[in-house]
């Protein structure tokens, strides 16, 4: 696509990345067919191909944001359904990180708005913080249909939906420290603790550290690790964003002069397409870009990394899993067949439901900010998935979890949860 | 580099812009109308993105009623009106005007109806290609023509353009797959066309909306034709030597009466931007493939296959390489289905539709190899071989406005070969703005002027997609 941008915008290094990302794009409009949000409303505003369209003519033309791009910007889930659907190679996922900044910059939100997703930044980053305010959210439950009633205060209610009826004890995470593998030792890597999900679910990271001990690996959870930066990075927060991405950094290349990494495994697959992205998000910072760039080369997704332990196919049980695959594993990371592999090895027959390169409507913070569009999403999801009759459901992301648990009564785990029991380790609780 | 022109825009209707908005809110609920400015500029284009105009608003009706409000509204006040599907389309059809009223259909997207004892599906005009043939598919049925923007072109803008695809070469175009449309007028009348039928009494005037190009009336919904699946169908590819060798074989094969489903060709650069972004195992030693698919029982495609094998050896084939598996044939497709958009990631490009008599085929091959050294362009060809509809894929740069200049020169030069080769301007794209003014190229003033009664007949004023299809000097005082 021609694009119109002085040399004097091209000086300025975001600018140059989005004016060749812009490039690519020769507006066939395949991705808007697979864009749960054009999907959804209707609207080329409301779909990749619009809202690269209003990018542009926002960064050609120099201008601030204003609420309409605001509008459009903010209903796009970065699922990144379009980038597979894409046959130019369009970076949507850097264009509209770009454009986030761009409005971070430079457009006031109305007081609500900013006061919700202040919150949401101040809060979900921070375990200790979360865990107050998920306490909290259990008193305020009652008040979720009151606050929906109020527009401006949606997210509010949505956010007391979300939130767990109870909350696993603190005790069960996994804390910092080093965890040896049983028998020779065959591979050595780090573990993101990561920041919601240990509050959350717990189970996850346990079961994931069984698992590789069990299998040879020792897992190191080191202290000092932060939130990777990806709820803050969707934002537009970047300051916010590469902070994090720079402690990440430091931490893990400690460990990695101290006894060696193979790997970085990262449990949520929201969190994965993040710490893949440190590399290019640190790129104009001489101090951190090559170290970035080592870290994003080592980061995988747990099963990417069980893949390489090449497991041995397990008998039959007897249950059918439907897998989700989270938008930030099959479009961000581009993990497609490796889960599914797992599973079917483990012996479990596998489902894949209908539709599904469509987002569930979790998107990080995307079910509190954008209640509307992610309840039909959610439904949509939902029937899809039940349409193929699983005992259980399994996906590879906290997000999805939290958001399509509240719409089912099917019970649904992370991938590796199956994985560790079928090896050898204990039966997810809620399947007892 | 806007070369070709546009209607000027009616001073009246530029003068009156407040009130149509605000009469069009009053007619559509909420959300359904675009009209802020800067919300209006994604919509300036379709995948013809050389030419750009911002409309005056975008309307998004959900049924019939709301499209007829519209329509007769712009009617009554003199307002142009552009009918959009999906905006996929690469002759411009959807392209507005800046005193347009965009008239779009994607909030129509339900599937109606699927009557398999009639085997035909009835939806809104906002439904995908491919979401009906999705929505048959578990019970054995699809809908035949498959233009390769099919993942997100709407059946609506099928209608409007006549669109083909790879299997139209045994299966035929929309218009032999349709069979019933309830179309809008311009002052909002609604009629049926059609019904359930192959064929209905009267005047086929479903055949003349049929590439109506968005000038005759707005189609709301549509019956279409579904077909069984075959047993199996099995794509194999045939790398030759030459773009020549290939052309010839294609004109052999169809000559001695084999009608395989679908014979698509590409050339080298072809090749090369498919399987970078495929990886379909083309073969890469080759200067031109034929992908050829054959349907039935393992049979019927082990005979069909071993007569088109015999002819490909008379003309030097040099590679057949069967696909293995259904992944494998899946990746051949789509493959081929994104060339157009894979070829954006090394150029821009635009897309001819010529189509020709397939003895011509070599001859236009080379013919447009020549044009395009001519104005130091690059081309990559990838188009349906068996029906002669071409597809040269001009590359240029287009943000240098004379490569854009050039690229369009030799874009109407090929254009020119193909039609004086004995074919046609569009095989399947449409006339839209692209083609418009080679129009009497191909036509006598007679011909037009009988074309131009019969869309004046529809729409006296020539408010719908006015600058479009016809020359704009010579046409009948509105």
């Amino acid at each position: 696509m021609q694009t119109n941008f002085t040399p004097e915008q091209l000086a300025d290094p975001h600018v140059a990345t989005s004016e060749k990302i812009l490039r690519k794009c020769v507006h066939c409009g395949f991705c808007t067919a697979t864009c749960p949000t054009y999907v959804t409303l209707g609207n080329e505003l409301d779909s990749p191909r619009g809202r690269i369209y209003l990018i542009k003519d926002m960064l050609e033309n120099g201008r601030p944001a204003d609420a309409e791009v605001v509008t459009h910007i903010d209903r796009c889930l970065s699922c990144l359904s379009c980038t597979t659907t894409c046959p130019s190679g369009v970076d949507y996922m850097h264009l509209v990180d770009h454009a986030r900044m761009h409005i971070e910059a430079t457009y006031r939100r109305p007081f609500w708005n900013r006061l919700t997703r202040g919150v949401l930044a101040a809060v979900l980053p921070y375990p200790g913080r979360f865990r107050l305010a998920l306490k909290a959210a259990a008193l305020g439950r009652p008040f979720a249909g009151l606050l929906k009633r109020f527009k401006p205060l949606e997210p509010f209610g949505a956010m007391l939906d979300l939130a767990p009826r109870s909350l696993p004890k603190a005790a069960g995470e996994a804390g910092p420290g080093t965890y040896p593998a049983a028998g020779p030792r065959r591979g050595r890597v780090a573990i993101l603790t990561g920041c919601a999900q240990p509050v959350l679910k717990p189970e996850i990271n346990a079961a994931t550290i069984r698992l590789l001990t069990r299998l040879g690996v020792e897992v190191v959870a080191p202290a000092g690790e932060v939130c990777c930066g990806s709820l803050v990075h969707h934002m537009g927060r970047e300051a916010q964003a590469l902070e994090a991405a720079r402690r990440n950094v430091d931490v893990w290349l400690g460990e990695i002069e101290k006894d060696g990494l193979d790997a970085i495994i990262i449990t949520a697959s929201g969190c994965g397409t993040t710490i893949k992205d440190y590399g290019f998000m640190l790129r104009l910072d001489p101090a951190y870009a090559e170290k970035a760039a080592r870290v994003s080369a080592l980061a995988k997704d747990i099963t990417e990394y069980l893949t390489t332990l090449d497991l041995p196919q397990q008998e039959a049980r007897g249950l059918t899993v439907a897998y989700h695959s989270a938008c930030s594993m099959q479009h961000g990371q581009k993990i497609t067949i490796a889960p599914k592999v797992l599973l079917k090895k483990a012996g479990f027959a596998v489902r894949d439901p209908a539709e599904g390169h469509l987002c569930c409507g979790s998107a990080g913070t995307y079910n509190i900010l954008q209640p509307e569009i992610s309840g039909k999403l959610k439904a949509r999801k939902v029937r899809n998935i039940e349409a193929t009759k699983p005992d259980i459901i399994a996906t590879g992301n906290i997000g999805c979890i939290t958001q399509i648990a509240t719409g089912t009564a099917i019970p649904i785990l992370h991938t590796v949860e199956l994985i560790d029991w079928a090896y050898g380790g204990t039966k997810p609780a809620v399947l007892s | 580099m806007d070369q070709i022109g546009f209607l000027e825009p009616r001073p009246a209707v530029l003068a009156r812009r407040r009130e149509i908005v605000a009469d069009l809110l009053d007619l559509l609920p909420e959300g359904c109308l675009v009209h802020e400015p800067r919300e209006l500029v994604p919509f300036e284009t379709d995948a013809f993105v050389s030419y750009r105009r911002v409309p005056l608003a975008v309307a998004l009706p959900e049924t019939t009623a709301q499209v007829a409000a519209v329509l007769k509204y712009c009617h009554r006040y003199g307002v142009p009106v552009v009918p959009r599907g999906a905006g996929t389309s690469l002759s411009g059809g959807a392209i507005p005007q800046e005193d347009a009223v965009v008239v779009g259909l994607s909030k129509m997207a339900r599937i109606l109806e699927v009557d398999f004892a009639n085997r035909t599906a009835t939806v809104q005009a906002g439904v995908t290609n491919l979401a009906i043939s999705d929505a048959v598919t578990a019970d054995g049925y699809f809908y035949a023509p498959d233009p390769s923007s099919q993942l997100a072109c709407t059946i609506g803008g099928n209608i409007g353009m006549n669109s083909g695809g790879a299997h139209c070469l045994k299966y035929g175009v929309t218009t032999n797959n349709l069979l019933g449309v309830k179309l809008v007028l311009i002052d909002g009348t609604i009629v049926e066309l059609g019904g359930k039928a192959l064929d209905a009494g009267g005047l086929d005037l479903l055949g003349v909306v049929c590439g109506g190009e968005g000038q005759l009336g707005i189609v709301t919904e549509a019956t279409v034709r579904l077909i069984a699946r075959p047993e199996g169908a099995r794509p194999v590819l045939f790398g030759f030597d030459s773009s020549e060798e290939a052309g010839a074989c294609v004109a052999d094969v169809i000559g001695s009466g084999i009608i395989p489903v679908a014979i698509e060709f590409m050339d080298k650069p072809a090749i090369e931007i498919c399987e970078a972004f495929a990886g379909a195992g083309y073969p890469m030693d080759v200067e031109a493939l034929l992908i050829v698919e054959v349907e039935g029982s393992e049979a019927e495609m082990d005979a069909m296959l071993a007569s088109i094998i015999e002819i490909a050896r008379r003309h030097g084939v040099k590679v057949v390489k069967e696909s293995q598996s259904a992944t494998e044939a899946a990746l051949i497709w789509k493959g081929r289905k994104s060339a157009f958009g894979a070829t954006g990631r090394i150029a821009d490009y635009i897309c001819m539709d010529g189509t020709v008599p397939l003895g011509q085929l070599p001859h236009v091959l080379r013919g447009t190899a020549e044009i395009v050294e001519k104005y130091g362009l690059r081309v990559a060809n990838v188009f349906h071989a068996g029906d002669g509809n071409m597809h040269p894929l001009i590359l240029f740069n287009a943000n240098d406005p004379e490569d854009a200049a050039r690229a369009e020169a030799a874009g109407n030069d090929i254009l020119k070969l193909c039609v004086d080769a004995g074919g046609c301007l569009t095989g399947e794209h449409g006339v839209g703005i692209e083609k418009r003014d080679l129009m009497r190229h191909q036509y006598a003033d007679v011909d037009l002027a009988q074309q131009m009664a019969v869309r004046a007949a529809f729409d006296p004023q020539w408010l719908l997609n006015p600058s479009k299809v016809f020359p704009l000097e010579g046409r009948p005082a509105a």
